[in-house]
């Protein structure tokens, strides 16, 4: 047994494998940056800092004569979303109930897929610097109409391309920039949706979470996702109504190269 | 001829299913050249060369198990299928077969979750659907 102490609690595996299934299908819809960036790991839950390869200097060495140097690493974070089902609930899953009530396993799945984005996209302050703060592109408005955007895309590719970044370019749109995309065919009946895929040469995901949009380089290289102990269901504590459980991960986010995207405000 | 390893249109293809095709290719290539250089040893008589061919093919073997491991640590399920076979005694075709219903029958999530650590084993996204 590890660390998330899942044989603790009072579920079978039939019950196991309907959480992790349900737990994976919401969160893959909603985990819009391991759509977009570099993916190392997972290196497990002990695994603990990243190696940035730099170093900072000491103002004192041990002893005379020497001098010395720290190494700069970058720390994992951890997410965690706990949630707690019935057990009754559960146990009719186990009878062959098809319509169990996991809503509390979805609502936790989307609020870490969320956190997640959030964190790569835009930074969370004191741990890690997201892909928009980190661009030195000025954030070009969006606009609230959706007639501006292919303009606003095909801009942000042109200075990726100004900067020497290749593509393909994948694009992330905040949940009520997706919908306006996805719901809007242009003069002629020409989706939206198309005409800004023909731009990019790569992906539009939905990204909820995100503010507004980012446009940035799918050529690799440039944005680096960390997996320490990837996303897991652990067991808390449970009595005889409720089993109490979590959603957890840690990872580190480093941005290798800012210019690499162009962020879009809202 | 240096991408037949291809049989979907790569551009169509997510970069992580590009690395896994170039590491199965690269395992068939270390495998054909084990096969060579044991054939080549068999009927070599000069000492010499001898020596130098198995020096190569101690090479490949050293190849062959990078990629094979590469591959495991990033298939999971083959991983799975993998440890019931691989170093362990007794009838290899039995330990196959138990090692394939571990995995794909009553294997898989339980108490201890669908992957060897536990989690969800999501990982990369690159290539899903939007």
């Amino acid at each position: 047994m590890n660390h998330l102490l899942r044989s603790h609690a009072p579920i079978s595996d039939a019950g196991w494998e309907l959480l992790d299934a349900e737990a994976r299908e919401r969160l893959t819809s909603a985990l819009a940056a391991r759509k977009l960036i570099d993916f190392s790991g997972p290196h497990g839950w002990d695994h603990s800092a990243t190696n940035l390869g730099r170093t900072e200097a000491l103002a004192k060495a041990p002893s005379a004569g020497v001098s010395a140097r720290k190494r700069r690493v970058l720390e994992l974070v951890e997410l965690r979303a706990d949630f707690e089902l019935s057990r009754a609930e559960l146990q009719d899953a186990d009878r062959g109930a098809d319509d169990a009530d996991l809503k509390a396993l979805d609502e936790a799945a989307h609020q870490i897929a969320v956190a997640e984005n959030v964190a790569v996209f835009h930074g969370w302050q004191g741990a890690i610097t997201g892909i928009g703060e980190a661009s030195p592109h000025e954030q070009v408005k969006l606009g609230a109409s959706t007639e501006g955007y292919p303009r606003q895309v095909a801009g942000a590719v042109e200075q990726l391309l100004c900067s020497g970044i290749t593509g393909p370019y994948g694009l992330a749109l905040g949940r009520e920039q997706y919908r306006t995309v996805v719901e809007t065919a242009e003069h002629g009946g020409y989706p939206l949706l198309d005409h800004l895929g023909k731009i990019l040469e790569g992906p539009i995901v939905w990204a909820p979470g995100v503010k507004g949009a980012v446009v940035l380089s799918l050529r690799g290289g440039d944005f680096v996702f960390e997996s320490g102990q990837d996303l897991s269901i652990g067991w808390d504590s449970h009595d005889g109504e409720v089993v109490r459980l979590y959603l957890q991960e840690s990872f580190s986010f480093h941005v290798a190269t800012p210019e690499a995207a162009v962020a879009l405000k809202p | 001829m240096g991408f037949d390893q291809y049989h979907e249109p790569p551009d169509e293809l997510p970069a992580t299913t590009r690395t896994f095709a170039r590491l199965c290719a690269s395992l068939t290539e270390e495998a054909e050249a084990l096969g060579w250089y044991e054939q080549r040893i068999a009927v070599e008589t000069d000492s010499q060369a001898l020596a130098i061919m198995r020096d190569a093919q101690g090479e490949e073997f050293k190849h062959f198990s990078m990629d094979l491991e590469f591959l495991l640590r990033r298939t999971p399920p083959w991983r799975e299928v993998a440890q019931g076979i691989l170093f362990q005694e007794g009838d290899i075709v039995e330990r196959g077969e138990e090692a394939e219903a571990e995995a794909f029958d009553g294997g898989g999530s339980g108490s201890e979750g669908s992957y060897e650590d536990g989690s969800l084993g999501i990982g990369s996204l690159r290539g899903a659907p939007r």
